[in-house]
């Protein structure tokens, strides 16, 4: 075989340094951290590879944190979607309250979740500005117990977690051509006909990942589920248990495991939802070259 | 909703804006037109003139300011475009990406409640009208411009509107495929016996489809007429300008003598014919380059000149000839003098039309 000439090489591209830090940065802080926790949740002070799993599954304080965290988690996203939906839709057109609405909206986001924790022991708490409200106006006389039990967590959960959602479904319907809903309407569907049939197959997908990005953000609750849950009982949510694993009894490698069955059970939701997603049209959401 | 009517009437119908500093300004002001079962009507005018917005609001995607619209005796300009049954066509056609073609085809009369198999037939008709058969399965993503554009005309049509609307339905397309396409909507319009309102910026466009051609400028209808009559008289200087006529001379007014007016200029003494009543004093004359020649001295209405360029254009070219005074004259000559000779023009005493300024 004759030796053809070697190719032109392209010349090496510099602008690929700028790659560099991020990888650094991924590596040193996630790839090492997360492989390293693998390892070591495999690697238990007594018993086989799998103890801790074992240890988790059959330990009835442990493995009820599962549904626990997912009871909390799935409503809040559900309730993050579904009422972001509607408004972001209404917000979609340049009108005057557009950005003040979408700025008083999106405060939350600005706040800690310890920040919004406390504010809401001292709105939402058995003699916060809600009760005595409620009471001296005599709308509700019985008591009121909306913290420290699982209603608490849950109006944190969607208190920090609209914002996001909201934000995101507001990116997506914007992107929207509105000239196809101007369409739709030319062709008699009514403003109802055009979100059904226009509107809502166009944004499943980005409803698909908003879903995913606010159910993840729910499910690893931490200081509200400690703040405003009750943390020994009915918002024992699985950070929790991996805490205590952690720092009460300092098993660092069942604190792993846990942290690992953790995200198995996010990975398992996501990887549903996206493969749901793979259901609907996904492409272009503009009507033609223009 | 009706399938069929006999006449659609705009009365002063009318569009505000909030401009610049909040002052409203008139995107449309009062348009006043009746269009009859059968029409074809261009709306042609520069890119801002109000036309875009005329079909808007004809369609009910802008509210009106003022006036009203009577489909015979409905008034519609009060309802949402989706009780209108108005087919419309989008520039930049507008189909809804994740729909096959023929369920594009078919969303009309899906929201209209018509039963699935006569939506199949119907569609298929449809699509054979525009002779798209065969690509009822691909996503508008998959099809090229002008198939997308065709898919659209079915969109439109299949509902049998009384109405279809088309804002500049060809714009995006090439040159070519432009012409045959032209073809096909007037084709289209004709089988439909219904009518059909154009939206369109290129003269050529309007009168080579329209019955009737509605020229705007700044909001306002300038001039209402059949193709060849905007084409040949010209209602006022800015629907010359527009129609082709690239000679547009400011000159004296010297003498006036029933339609026939004498201007004057620096070298140049042209007869012309009046189309709008003069004061005395200044006017302008519009003259089409193909309607003026390249002639002699001993020609009546000749103005002399010499030829500073010619532009080869096929069977003629254009030649620019300039007169002592400085005037250029633009004129087509299928065998053009040289660059530097001395030649005159000739103007049809008939086809200068003299308009006052403005």
């Amino acid at each position: 075989m004759a030796a053809s000439a070697p190719l032109a090489r392209e010349p090496f591209d510099k602008s690929l340094l700028l790659v560099a830090p991020g990888a650094l940065f991924m590596l040193l802080l996630f790839v090492y951290p997360f492989l390293y926790g693998l390892w070591l949740s495999f690697t238990p002070k007594e018993g086989g590879a799998l103890a801790n799993y074992a240890h988790f599954f059959t330990t009835d304080n442990l493995w009820p944190t599962i549904w626990t965290t997912l009871k909390l988690a799935l409503p809040a996203t559900l309730i993050n979607v579904g009422l972001a939906l509607p408004i972001a839709f209404k917000m979609r057109l340049k009108t005057p309250y557009q950005r003040i609405v979408t700025t008083i909206l999106v405060v939350p986001i600005t706040l800690g979740t310890v920040l919004i924790a406390e504010g809401m022991l001292i709105y939402f708490g058995p003699k916060g500005w809600l009760a005595q409200f409620l009471q001296f106006f005599h709308l509700y006389d019985g008591p009121i117990r909306l913290t420290h039990n699982f209603t608490g967590v849950l109006i944190s959960l969607v208190v920090s977690g609209f914002p996001f959602a909201f934000l995101l479904i507001l990116s997506y319907i914007t992107g929207i051509d509105p000239g196809l809903a101007r369409a739709a309407a030319t062709l008699g569907a009514d403003p109802k006909a055009q979100f059904r049939q226009i509107y809502l197959p166009l944004l499943a997908p980005g409803l698909a990942m908003c879903f995913c990005l606010a159910f993840v953000q729910a499910f690893s609750v931490f200081p509200s589920a400690v703040l405003l849950g009750s943390p020994a009982g009915p918002t024992r949510v699985i950070s929790i248990a991996a805490y205590e694993a952690a720092f009460e009894q300092y098993d660092y490698s069942l604190a792993s495991a846990i942290a690992m069955i953790m995200g198995g059970v996010q990975l398992l939701i996501v990887v549903a939802v996206l493969g749901l997603r793979n259901l609907f049209y996904r492409g272009p959401v503009v009507g033609g070259k223009g | 909703m009706k399938h069929d009517f006999s006449e659609l009437r705009l009365d002063r119908v009318t569009r505000r804006f909030a401009g610049h500093g909040g002052a409203a300004f008139n995107a449309l002001s009062a348009l006043t037109m009746t269009i009859k079962r059968g029409e074809f009507i261009a709306l042609l005018g520069p890119s801002g003139c109000g036309k875009s917005t005329a079909l808007n609001c004809i369609a009910g995607l802008l509210p009106l300011s003022d006036g009203s619209i009577m489909l015979d005796d409905v008034r519609i300009d009060t309802l949402p475009p989706e009780r209108r049954g108005f087919g419309m066509v989008f520039q930049n056609y507008a189909l809804f990406p994740h729909m096959s073609v023929d369920r594009n085809v078919g969303f009309g009369l899906r929201m209209r409640g018509v039963a699935g198999a006569e939506v199949a037939t119907r569609v298929a008709k449809a699509l054979k009208m525009v002779q798209l058969t065969g690509q009822e399965h691909k996503l508008p993503g998959q099809l090229s411009g002008g198939q997308q554009q065709r898919v659209a005309i079915a969109r439109a049509i299949v509902i049998e509107p009384p109405l279809v609307l088309m804002d500049e339905p060809l714009s995006n397309l090439d040159a070519k495929l432009r012409i045959e396409t032209r073809a096909e909507i007037r084709r289209i319009h004709t089988e439909l016996g219904r009518a059909t309102i154009y939206v369109t910026h290129d003269q050529d466009e309007a009168l080579s489809l329209a019955d009737r051609i509605v020229v705007m400028k700044d909001g306002v209808a300038q001039q209402i007429a059949p193709p060849e009559e905007v084409y040949l008289q010209p209602s006022n200087l800015h629907v010359a300008r527009f129609m082709g006529y690239r000679n547009v001379l400011e000159l004296d007014v010297a003498g006036q003598d029933g339609d026939r007016v004498t201007l004057t200029g620096p070298g140049i003494r042209l007869l012309g014919t009046k189309k709008l009543p003069l004061a005395n004093g200044r006017a302008a004359v519009a003259i089409r380059p193909e309607e003026a020649s390249i002639g002699t001295a001993g020609d009546t209405n000749a103005v002399a000149g010499e030829v500073t360029n010619v532009e080869y254009g096929g069977r003629d070219s254009l030649v620019d000839v300039r007169t002592p005074g400085g005037i250029v004259i633009h004129v087509r000559a299928p065998h053009p003098p040289r660059v530097g000779e001395a030649t005159h023009v000739v103007v049809p005493v008939a086809r200068a039309l003299v308009y006052p300024v403005g």
